[in-house]
């Protein structure tokens, strides 16, 4: 198990580096770069200013290095200027150049300076991955139970009405993507003029204009049921959906197995056949789904928290994209490389725990 | 839970008249029609049939457990005197495991593979008799020392995938017994176990059945296993009981056509493929919703009577002069029962030609890693260990063991799917034995075929018969047009006695037997020199193997092909194969032609597995020698021979000679070899394991 566990980090960390590297690249290329020095500096640069710019702010050279640089396993660039004075990427502002560390990367903590928040990229991301964990936790305390439970009504009796109405739901949740559904759900519970606020307002039975807020940012203070559920429900929906279909198919066929058979004519009773033979054997498979949607709900995240004006890391991620800040963005990419990686270990190493037939060297 | 008013002089279950149907949307497929029968306290029932006969429907109804399409339409099952069609689902749920328990066919699919076994085991005591956990389990552990698994308390918590198929039925047997219960379902209980397993088993069984008076409803296709185990027998039908009666009776004076035809298509000792063919029962099973009017059994019945049998239903009535001994016959008055078997077609034993195959020193080694993805150190397993035979042309050379023995690891070496790890195999003049399939020329395709297991899963099930076999037939290069490959595959279906309007088929609408003839004949579409035949019959009901084993003898005597027969089965290898190789745990522990295998000396694993097969023929009388524990792992076969773990003749050698040494192989007269540290003088003296009683 343990040397399992080993194998995988090697493996993990492997793939980490890859999958950076491609958004290193990609981030980084000359358009961009660019766009930036354009930004930073002077919009209207020459070309060889622009190059000379990026010269000296140590966007040159080969990508690799560059990139090494980033990770923190090179040393930073360090530049003797024309004035005398020394400028360098580990350099900061009122350092001389010997305080200043060689290495200076993600590794050593140095995630960089955003150019849209006008902060350290750590600071934006700490705040806006706090923000996004609350939603993340929220979304995973109502889909994960809700989802498991109407999988197993819907498939513990294949074909009956229970299971046609319950899978009806299913699907149509799960066909809905998350712009569709948060439209929905805002005009319908939102809005001043549509769905059922109107109408409510009418009777007098609320006092707003709207049931519910059509923004979540007070959330980011303090979370309410009235600010929270919207932006939760958008995401947990299409999860629910998918999860319940998974888990009623790994159910169904559960059901049908020998196993069970043999627990029926040992005379125990449905309800038991269910909780105890086949529960456990059903989410084996389910198990693996919902730890992939992890990687899954920072998608989904970016697309409630831009609708309802949240702040967490989804939004910060749409921000940084959109006003080319790349330093934030990697930072970005990071965080979402490793939630991946970290719950497709946890993934790994609970399919072991639920399935007896797996056995770790 | 016992029922007081219950008197145990009455039968514990008695079916009367039972009907039963499946529903689907077409509509309604009868599965068992009027059957009747009674099973008495302590006594064993066998119920025998082909698949399809309804054997296991009625075993499930027993159980009320049917289904969603199943029904029962008519008849009442009473066990105990109460009727259990007309029970609630509450009821029912007190009765079943507690008084009627039921053990399968699969054990690892009937176990919970998330369980541990001592929590499956303890469950039902602790349903039925609300015992506490610790006391179930304490009853668990006293169950499953009694069904002879050593070592119980790591048993009890042991995962299902952990065990053995033997450990496994035991487990289930065990299950079964937990609450002591009146009536035992036994559905095929050791068809997915190997011989030498399945005799411990069924050993087991009925010491069992003895000690606790449980009585028990047997169900198989084996009529050697129902012979050893029960006391009555029901022969079904299409739905229909046909024969009941007492064991004996039965076997010795049957009296309804279709048990007759069934004891002439089962290769019994003294049946011979040159002198003694098998007589196969004509035409197919009728699908439920094609039975005939009157008597189903009547259109392959050789008694058949216009007018008479097709006439209306056919009561069960009682033979005369017998007791509790009933047929389903209108003409059993008629027909002369002990009118010997009529001669069929004698054959000529093939002359055996040139040598076709050689192999020599033939070495497979796999290298394993132990660990499930990958990890941990790498283990070699020897699944095949210096095989070196001859194969002759027009020779069938028949391949025993158990499962784990090598012997499809070698088919697979031979094919080409597998290269050799070193040795030798020679094709005529070629070797072959490190050229994999894909760099063989078509030639050495073409002569070395196949015929697999499984006709069902063979099949292409997309592609027309005629289709697949004119396939083949361009892989190997036959014919310079399309109608010439057209003609030889009308050929190679009236070879294989198919008819022609066959090739414009699907697989899907050809049975079993059908479907195996279809594979044969792509087997012998290149002209195919050597034929790897692997299990061909035993997925095949018994009356259909008996045809379909001819048919290969047939094609090998015009052919002269050179058969490497793949079995298990011992009575059928007696019957066809002229010299028989014995393969345990990747050695060739016996080789000879089949009468120096079948008769004293034996190797010890030939006498224990011998000595497994059941037989069914009240005549004989074996020596019952059942071995102990399984098959030992190939990963880690044990030192000196493979088989000192088991033999029971180890003491007769002297020291620790079979602990240390690898025997040597012995050539005895007449090129019989025996890989064996015995001394002379103990082979010598051997006594042969199957006697035929003087009549």
């Amino acid at each position: 198990m343990f040397f399992f566990v080993l194998r995988r980090i090697g493996v993990m960390l492997l793939t980490a580096f890859a999958l950076t590297f491609i958004v290193f690249y990609m981030t980084n290329l000359p358009p961009n770069l660019e766009k930036l020095a354009k930004s930073e500096a002077s919009v209207r640069m020459s070309d060889e200013a622009v190059a000379s710019w990026l010269d000296e702010n140590g966007h040159s050279g080969s990508v690799f290095l560059r990139y090494a640089q980033w990770v923190g396993i090179a040393p930073g660039w360090v530049r003797l200027e024309d004035d005398g004075t020394t400028k360098g990427r580990c350099i900061e502002a009122g350092m001389t150049p010997e305080e200043a560390p060689r290495y200076c990367g993600i590794l050593q903590g140095q995630w960089g300076f955003s150019t849209v928040f006008k902060q350290p990229v750590s600071e934006v991301l700490g705040r806006s991955l706090g923000a996004t964990g609350w939603l993340m936790f929220w979304v995973m305390a109502v889909m994960v139970p809700t989802s498991l439970l109407l999988g197993v009504l819907s498939g513990m009796r294949e074909g009956s009405r229970t299971d046609r109405v319950l899978s009806t739901f299913a699907i149509a949740t799960t066909a809905t993507p998350e712009y569709v559904s948060g439209v929905i759900l805002i005009a319908v519970l939102a809005s001043a003029t549509a769905g059922v606020s109107p109408i409510l307002h009418g009777w007098g039975w609320i006092s707003g204009k709207t049931l519910f807020p059509g923004t979540a940012t007070s959330a980011m203070e303090n979370i309410t049921f009235m600010n929270f559920a919207l932006p939760v429900a958008t995401i947990a929906l299409y999860g629910i959906g998918y999860i319940a279909r998974m888990t009623r198919a790994s159910m169904t066929e559960v059901m049908t197995q020998q196993y069970i058979r043999t627990a029926r004519l040992k005379g125990v009773s449905f309800r038991q056949v269910v909780m105890k033979h086949a529960l456990r054997n059903a989410l084996i498979a389910p198990f693996t789904v919902i730890m992939l949607q992890f990687p899954w709900l920072l998608n989904g995240v970016v697309i409630s928290e831009t609708l309802f004006n949240y702040k967490g890391f989804g939004w910060t991620l749409v921000q940084a994209a959109g006003n080319n800040d790349i330093d934030t963005l990697l930072g970005c990419s990071v965080v979402a490389v490793f939630v991946v990686l970290v719950t497709q270990l946890i993934s790994d190493i609970g399919y072991v725990f639920l399935n007896p037939r797996i056995r770790l060297a | 839970m016992t029922d007081t008013t219950w008197d145990p002089s009455k039968p514990i279950l008695e079916i009367e008249n039972l009907s039963i149907s499946f529903f689907t949307r077409l509509r309604e497929i009868p599965a068992v029609m009027d059957f009747s029968c009674t099973v008495m306290a302590g006594e064993a029932m066998g119920l025998v049939g082909e698949s399809g006969c309804g054997k296991s429907t009625v075993a499930l109804a027993v159980m009320r457990d049917l289904g969603k399409n199943g029904r029962i339409v008519g008849g009442s099952i009473k066990f105990k005197g109460r009727d259990l069609t007309h029970m609630s689902e509450e009821e029912l749920r007190h009765i079943r495991g507690s008084e009627i328990a039921m053990i399968y066919q699969e054990p690892m699919a009937s176990l919970n593979p998330a369980m541990k076994i001592g929590a499956q085991l303890a469950e039902v005591p602790m349903i039925h008799q609300g015992m506490a956990r610790d006391e179930a389990w304490k009853l668990a552990r006293q169950i499953v020392a009694d069904v002879r698994l050593p070592d119980p308390d790591r048993i009890l918590n042991a995962y299902p995938h952990q065990l053995s198929g033997g450990q496994q039925q035991r487990i289930v047997i065990a299950m079964a017994l937990m609450s002591k219960p009146a009536l035992l379902i036994l559905d095929e209980p050791t068809t997915a176990l190997d011989v030498t397993v399945e005799a411990g088993v069924i050993d087991l069984v009925k010491d069992l059945g003895h000690k606790y008076g449980t009585s028990m409803l047997f169900i198989s296709h084996n009529l050697g296993l129902v012979l050893d185990v029960c006391n009555r027998l029901c022969v079904m039908y299409s739905g229909e009981a046909v024969e009941t009666g007492n064991v004996k009776d039965v076997f010795d004076k049957m009296r309804h056509p279709y048990t007759q035809a069934l004891f002439r298509s089962i290769p019994l000792p003294g049946a011979d493929k040159n002198s003694r063919p098998l007589v196969a029962i004509p035409g197919n099973f009728p699908l439920p919703h094609e039975r005939p009017t009157g008597c189903n059994f009547g259109p392959r019945c050789s008694y058949f009577a216009e007018g008479r049998c097709n006439a209306g239903d056919i009561p069960m009535v009682d033979v005369r002069d017998a007791n509790r001994h009933e047929s389903r016959c209108i003409r059993i008055e008629e027909i002369d029962w002990d009118a010997p078997l009529q001669a069929g077609k004698v054959f000529e034993k093939t002359p055996v030609g040139r040598v076709v195959l050689k192999l020599d020193d033939l070495k497979k080694y796999y290298s394993v890693s132990s660990g499930a993805f990958g990890s941990g150190s790498k283990k070699v397993v020897k699944a095949n260990e210096t095989l070196s035979f001859e194969a002759r042309e027009g020779e069938t050379l028949a391949i025993v063991g158990e499962s784990g023995c090598g012997k499809s690891t070698f088919a697979k070496v031979l094919m080409g799917l597998e290269t050799a790890t070193s040795g030798q195999i020679m094709l005529f003049d070629e070797n072959i034995q490190s050229t994999p399939i894909q760099s063989r020329n078509v030639d050495t395709i073409s002569q070395v075929q196949m015929v697999f297991q499984n006709p069902f899963d063979t099949l292409n099930p997309s592609m027309t018969v005629g289709r697949q076999i004119i396939r083949a037939l361009e892989i190997f290069n036959y014919g310079k047009s399309d109608e010439e490959r057209r003609d030889r595959m009308l050929e190679l279906l009236d070879l294989v006695k198919l008819p022609r309007a066959f090739a414009e088929r699907m697989p899907r609408q050809l049975s079993g037997g059908q479907k195996q003839r279809v594979g044969i004949a792509r087997a012998f579409a290149g002209g195919a020199k050597v034929v790897v035949a692997d299990e061909p019959v035993s997925a095949l009901d018994v009356s259909v193997q008996a045809a379909v084993t001819d048919l290969l003898m047939d094609i090998q005597r015009k052919n002269a092909t050179t058969l490497l027969f793949i079995s298990h089965d011992l009575s059928i290898v007696r019957y066809l194969s002229d010299r028989v190789m014995v393969m345990y745990l990747g050695h060739v522990v016996e080789m000879g032609t089949t009468d120096q295998v079948f008769s004293p000396p034996y190797h010890p694993y030939t006498e224990a597995l011998l000595s497994a097969v059941p037989i069914a023929d009240t005549r004989v009388i074996k020596q019952r020698i059942v071995l102990e524990g399984d098959i030992p792992s190939a990963m880690n076969p044990p030192p000196g021979c493979p088989f000192q773990t088991r033999c029971r003749w180890k003491g007769k050698v002297a020291g620790n000679l079979c602990e240390t040494v690898m025997p040597p192989v012995r050539v005895l007269e007449g090129q019989h070899q025996i890989k064996c540290h015995l001394p002379d003088d103990v082979l010598a003296n051997m006594e042969p394991v199957i006697k035929i009683a003087a009549e």
